[in-house]
This record gives C-alpha cells, structure tokens and sequence, in this order.
C-alpha cells in the first residue's frame, strides 16, 4: 500500500468499507450491548453471515456468564451497558495538526521513553505525516497503526506479501482471506473461554491478522501501536496469528495510552497458532494510563491471549513488559500439543501508586518431552498490588516434560504487595517441574551505593530495577529493551521519596 | 584554603529507641595534598563521620558544619555530594544484582560529568581505561561484566572500591576500614592504588585499625576518635604509640 499523502491514507482506510460509508467522520455508536449492537458492528464492517452468527453466539454465551473474581484485585463493578461498543476513525482534520497542538505532559512522556518524532505524532494522533509512518525508526519494523477501533494505515505490506506473508487488520482478512480466519478464529481460545474472551468475541472490533506461509522466516518484525482514543470507548481488539509448518515471526505489539479521567475497559483476546517446526516470538509493551497517584482513572486491561503449539517442535514464547492499566488480568499462556514443542514466558510488571496487576501464564503440557519455562519478574513500588499467578499442567500425555519456573518480586517502599500463586497440576509422573521464587527489596545501601558515586535518586531506582528484569529484557527485540528500560524508569517516577 | 573542614560535628544515628548521640562536637582540617588517618576502639563513631559526610540515611545531624572547598556539605543530597567530589569507599560494600560493574561505572561517570557540565567520557576511551584499572588491581577484566560486587569476594570488593576511586578521582576520599580483610598481597595492591591517587589536589581520610596499612599508605596525621571526638592527634609515630599501648591510656 503507498501510502504518500494524507488522502491515500484515508482512502485506504475507509476501501474495505466501501458501500458502508459514506464519510470518514467519527461516529461512535451510543452506550449499551444487545444483540442489536453485534449485529450493527457486523453489518457496519461488511461481514459474511457465519462471522455475524459467530458473534451472536458468542453474545449469547456472555449473557449466561459471570464475572470472574478470583483475581486479587479490586474495582468497582463495571456497567457494561454505560460502554460504547462501536468507534469509527475521527475525520483526519479533527486531530491535532501538529505537535505544538499535543498535550506537552504526554508529549513529556513519549520523549522519555525515546519515541522517535514522527512515532510521537502518530501516537499522540497529529494528523499524519504519510512520508514518515512509512518509515519508523529502526527501518524493519512494519507499523500497523490502530487509530481507536479501526486500522487506518498498514505499511510494508508490499515488502511482506514478497515473502507470501500476510499481514493486516483481521476486519480485512476476514475478505481477503475468509477461509483462514474462519478455521482459526476461536480455535485456541473459545467463544466461551472466559467472559471477557466472550465479550470480546461478540463485540470486538479489529486486532491485526497475520499468516506466516510454510518455511518462510519473516523479513522483518511486525509492530503493533494500539491506542484508546475516544472516551467512554471499550477497546476489544482480535488479533489472529497463525506461522505455518516451519515458519518463523516475531511480533510486538506496544501500547501508549493517552490521560483519560474515567475508566476504560480493554478487552483484547490474542490467538496465536503455531503449526510443526514453526516459532512464534510475541511481545508486548503494555503502557495504558494508569490512572493518577490516588487510583484516579486508568485502563481496566483484561486480556485473553494464548498460543497453540499444533505441531511438533513447535515453538511460542511469549514476552511482556507490564507497565501501564489500572487493572491488569493477563495471563499469555501456551498449549503444548506438538511433541517436543516448546513454550517460553518472560515477563515484567511493574505496579506503582495504585495500580493492581494479576498476571501470569498457563503451560499445559500434553505432547511428549514438551518443555516451558516461565521467568516472572514483579515489581511493586507506592501502594500497588502486583500478584503472579500461573499454572503449569502436565497432562496424562505429556512423557517426560519439563518445566522450569522463576518467579521473583521486588518491593520498594513498604505500602505495596507481592503475591504469588503457582499453581502445579501433574498427572504424569515422568514429567519434571521446578519452581524456585524470591522476594526482595530495592534497599537503603543499594540506593545510598549508587548516590554516593553520583547518580541521582531516580537514575539509581530504575538501574536496579533494570538490573532485576535483566533476564526478561534480554528476550526483547532490541528496539523494545531500550523502550522497556526508559519505560520502567518513567512508570517509577515518584516512587522513592 | 582547606579542603574538607569539619567543625564541632554532633550527630546522632537514628534507631528504633529515638536517636542516640555518636558524634559529639568533632572538628578536622584537611588540607590538599595531606592523608588524615583515623583510628580508635569499634563503635567510636568512625564510620558514623564517613556516612554523615556523604549523607547516608539514618542519621541526624545535631549541630557542626562540613564544608567541602566552599560547598558546605550538610544540607545536601547525598548524590550532590559525590557530584561535588566527596568519595567514600565502604566499609561493606554492597551488591547490586543484574546491574554490571560496567554499568554501574558509566552511569557514575555520566552523573558526574553532567553535574560538572564536563562531556561524557567516550564509552570505547572509557572501557578501555576501566580495563586497565581493573587489571592494575589484579582484577579479572570479567568483573566488569559481573553484577556490581555480586558473588565478589570480601577482598574483591575492597579493589573493587578501590578500582572506582581512581576511576571518578574525586577530590576528597574517605576510605573507611578498606584494608580489613584483605590478604597481604591486596593490601599492597591497594595501598598502591591509594597512593596512585595521591595528589596535591585532593585528600584521603584513612579509617583503620592497623598500623601496618600505614606502613604503606604513609599518613601527614593520625587522629584517635574516642566516644564520639577525636581526642589526640598526631603524626604517623602517634600510630606506632597506639599498638604498642592501645587505646586505654587515652580514654
Ligand atoms: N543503625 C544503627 N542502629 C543503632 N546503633 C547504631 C547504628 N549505627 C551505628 N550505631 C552505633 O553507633 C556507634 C558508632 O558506630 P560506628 O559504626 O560509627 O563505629 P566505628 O567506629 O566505625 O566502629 P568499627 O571500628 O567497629 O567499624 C556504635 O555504638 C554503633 O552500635
Ligand atoms: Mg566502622
């Protein structure tokens, strides 16, 4: 797709909705959830009937289901009624024209964590520069921009379709590729999986679709910038990731959130599918507002995401680097079905203020000699709750597998929580399952250490911590370790005195 | 003008009882150019002059001044205090996981140059000079890679200290006990390194308990710190009269 002026980008924005609208003006579809609002969603993105009736099921299922509450975290009860479910692109003139027209506190932010300008603009929703989303910093990576609910602008997309690979918002895949998004859609997480999983299914609104052919490595990284835009607008991203036999892909998706004052409900199901021999390679940087120093405000983040290992030697590995939300409920999980297939969970969350995160994975194991390994770093700074949460199971099936967990947590200040609940379910007795955990603190010496050779107070906490999450950055993508070091060291503003 | 000028310090560590007096009315000149050592029984207050010099947390200051050049000290930062030139080297140094030596020292180095509107040190000049450094103290250079004092051993952090004082060559060292629990062969490396870093600029206070460090480590005064104030000052034969008869005679 060229994408050289402003128009073009609009006009490939608003292509495969073609005889459904008739403008690009923003158009945000009143609060409430009925069957009438899923069916609205469907026919405004132009769906076939199967995918409509997959949705209604989908409702339909929601409707018999109950919030979960085992998390350990605490929020007012949400009034899924007072959500909008539907949110079209604003007009291209609404946006600010430039960055002198961006909140500077956001503006403040995204320069910290070393967005390059032109990423700035894109995230802090300027108007455009066609010339510059072309091309982001660090060259190969391709950009998927989703403007609120509606991708706008896919770039690289010749480069990929070179190498046979597939990439673009599953509202388009579900044309162009009808038949592989229908066999996979749901195939890794049910309709019915969970209720937010349901909820997003019934509702949600577009997510990327990506298809790796046989044996093909992908030329480059995929990226994903997501963004909450509209106030009062539930984000339900779907993305679909499938790597055929043999093949390779690495994807990151990272999130910066703008200051919003009320709560925001973000639902996302992710559903990976990874055939024999292939490797998939997800990561996340998770940077939702999180809400003020007194818990005000902030992204609800309840997400479903999990990876099927189909084949043997099948490969997943999830990383993540947790920042942002007021509430986050995640837990990226594999199902090791392939024999001798692999799955990996690198993770990094940081609380802070008020924040509550409760996250962790699943590994079930079911094919023989299948291996995880889970390294979980928690760190809870101000008056936060950070609980990790993960279940390894071992199926009948699964002869000699293997498991390794590392869970650690570090505490600075002493109005925070750690928590850890592992879960271990082993029912064969070949299987090996390992789990050490540690709890610490960022102490006194270690601050006054570093203070007395110069480096001022906030430097220090945020080179300790990275000194902590070492372990887990390593597994990021070089553009993201950077980020995620910055990101860690802007998210602990405040947090020693 | 001196370089360091303590006067009637009183300083108090903070425990869980309420504060208690340790420092009570200490006053010290140092001049550039001059090693200060400081000697006298455990608990006398030695190490409590080094961390309320460099502003560690969990004292209070009662009443004195500290100043540094014309900076007085006090009121500071404890960062603003290394950024001025003030160096302690710890009595037990402390480890920092996952943060390399490498890291730790760039980061030092960054901090103070900026404070100092100096540019920062060009990272291949710079890990090549730390290399050397590293090596000149008969330290593995896969030290540098290791987190800071991390799994080092007791004598290793003390060359290790010693490593980043002739590293950020700041103008004012304390070094507090660094011989202790060295072997004979560290304790020359070190003493050597120590007066490697000897100029006419800058100043040493010497904490320790033995005189043999001083064989090496030739000192301008020795000053015995007893119940919170030096109580008897004198030159390097002031140290030999303290092995011979300890401390009790002074008391
Ligand atoms: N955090 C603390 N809580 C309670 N008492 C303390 C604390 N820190 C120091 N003290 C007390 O202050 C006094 C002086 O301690 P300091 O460490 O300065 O002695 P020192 O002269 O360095 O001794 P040493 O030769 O053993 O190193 C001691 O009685 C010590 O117990
Ligand atoms: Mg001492």
């Amino acid at each position: 797709m060229s994408t050289s002026t402003v128009d073009d980008l609009v006009e490939s924005g608003s292509e495969y909705h073609a005889g459904f609208v008739t403008d690009v003006e923003s158009e945000t579809l009143p609060p409430g959830l009925d069957e009438d609002v899923v069916r609205y969603i469907s026919a405004r993105k132009g769906e076939p009937q199967w995918l409509t009736d997959w949705r209604l099921k989908a409702f339909a299922s929601w409707q018999e289901m109950r919030e979960p509450k085992w998390a350990h975290v605490h929020y007012p009860p949400i009034n899924f009624q007072e959500i909008s479910y539907y949110s079209a692109p604003k007009s291209q003139t609404d946006g600010p024209r430039s960055l002198d027209e961006v909140d500077p506190e956001l503006l403040r932010t995204y320069e910290k964590l070393g967005i390059p300008l032109h990423e700035q603009a894109a995230l802090a929703g300027v108007v455009p520069d066609p010339a510059a989303i072309g091309t982001p910093a660090g060259a190969n990576v391709a950009v998927d921009v989703v403007f609120d609910s509606v991708s706008i602008a896919t770039t690289f997309k010749e480069n990929l379709a070179e190498a046979g690979v597939i990439f673009c918002p599953i509202s388009e895949a579900v044309h162009s590729h009808p038949e592989l998004v229908q066999k996979y859609l749901g195939s890794v997480i049910p309709q019915r999986d969970n209720y937010y999983a349901a909820l997003n299914s019934a509702v949600f609104s577009d997510g990327s679709f990506v298809y790796i052919p046989k044996g093909v490595r992908c030329p480059m990284e995929l990226s994903t910038y997501f963004r909450i835009n509209e106030r009062n607008t539930g984000q339900f991203e779907r993305t679909l990731i499938i790597a055929d036999e043999g093949s390779h892909v690495s994807y990151l998706e990272g999130c910066t959130a703008p200051m919003r004052d009320e709560n925001q409900l973000h639902a996302a199901v992710v559903e990976l599918v990874a055939l024999g021999d292939a490797q998939i390679k997800y990561s996340t940087v998770q940077n939702w507002y999180p809400g003020d120093e007194n818990g005000k405000g902030g992204i609800y983040n309840f997400v479903t995401k999990r990876g099927l290992c189909a084949g043997p030697r099948a490969k997943i590995s999830w990383t993540q680097v947790e920042t942002g939300s007021a509430i986050t409920w995640k837990y990226p999980s594999v199902v090791l079905r392939g024999d001798e297939s692999v799955g990996e969970f690198y993770s990094v969350a940081l609380t802070n203020n008020r924040q509550q995160a409760d996250t962790g994975t699943k590994m079930i194991h079911m094919g023989k000699n299948t291996k995880s390994t889970i390294v979980s770093k928690g760190i809870s700074a101000g008056g936060s709750e950070n609980c990790y949460r993960g279940l390894v199971r071992i199926s009948p099936t699964a002869q000699n597998a293997r498991n390794f967990t590392q869970c650690d947590s570090l505490l600075i200040g002493d109005q925070c929580g750690a928590h850890t609940f592992p879960y271990i379910e082993n029912k064969n007795n070949s299987a090996t399952v390992e789990h050490e955990a540690s709890t610490s603190k960022v102490s006194d010496d270690q601050l006054f250490a570093c203070q007395q050779r110069g480096i001022e107070t906030e430097q220090a906490v945020s080179m300790i911590v990275n000194g902590f999450c070492k372990e887990v950055f390593r597994e990021l993508p070089m553009e993201f370790a950077v980020e995620a070091g910055k990101l860690l060291e802007v998210s602990l503003e405040g947090a020693v005195g | 003008m001196s370089l360091l000028s303590v006067s009637n310090l009183h300083a108090s560590v903070v425990t869980d009882e309420g504060p208690q007096p340790i420092l009570k009315g200490l006053t010290l000149q140092v001049n550039p150019g001059e090693v200060h050592a400081i000697m006298g029984p455990n608990g006398s207050g030695k190490s409590t002059l080094a961390n309320v010099l460099s502003g560690r947390p969990g004292y209070t200051v009662d009443g004195g001044t500290a100043v540094l050049g014309n900076d007085p000290l006090l009121e500071l930062e404890p960062f603003e205090r290394a950024q001025l030139g003030l160096f302690l080297a710890f009595q037990y140094p402390v480890e920092i996981p996952g943060v390399s030596n490498m890291e730790f020292l760039k980061a030092s180095m960054d901090s103070l140059a900026r404070a100092r509107g100096e540019e920062q040190p060009n990272t291949a000049t710079f890990m090549k000079r730390v290399r050397e450094l590293a090596s000149s103290l008969d330290l593995d250079p896969a030290f540098l890679k290791r987190g800071v004092n991390e799994g080092f051993s007791g004598g290793e952090k003390k060359r290790n200290e010693i490593m980043q004082l002739l590293l950020l060559d700041p103008k004012l060292a304390v070094l507090d006990e660094t011989d202790s629990g060295l072997d004979i062969d560290a304790l020359q490396t070190v003493a050597e390194g120590v007066n490697r870093y000897r100029s006419s600029d800058n100043g040493v206070i010497l904490i320790t308990h033995y005189q043999r460090l001083l064989d090496y480590i030739v000192p301008d005064f020795v000053h015995v710190l007893s119940n919170g104030s030096i109580v008897q000052s004198g030159d390097k034969s002031l140290a030999l009269e303290l092995e011979a008869k300890g401390y009790a005679w002074l008391t």
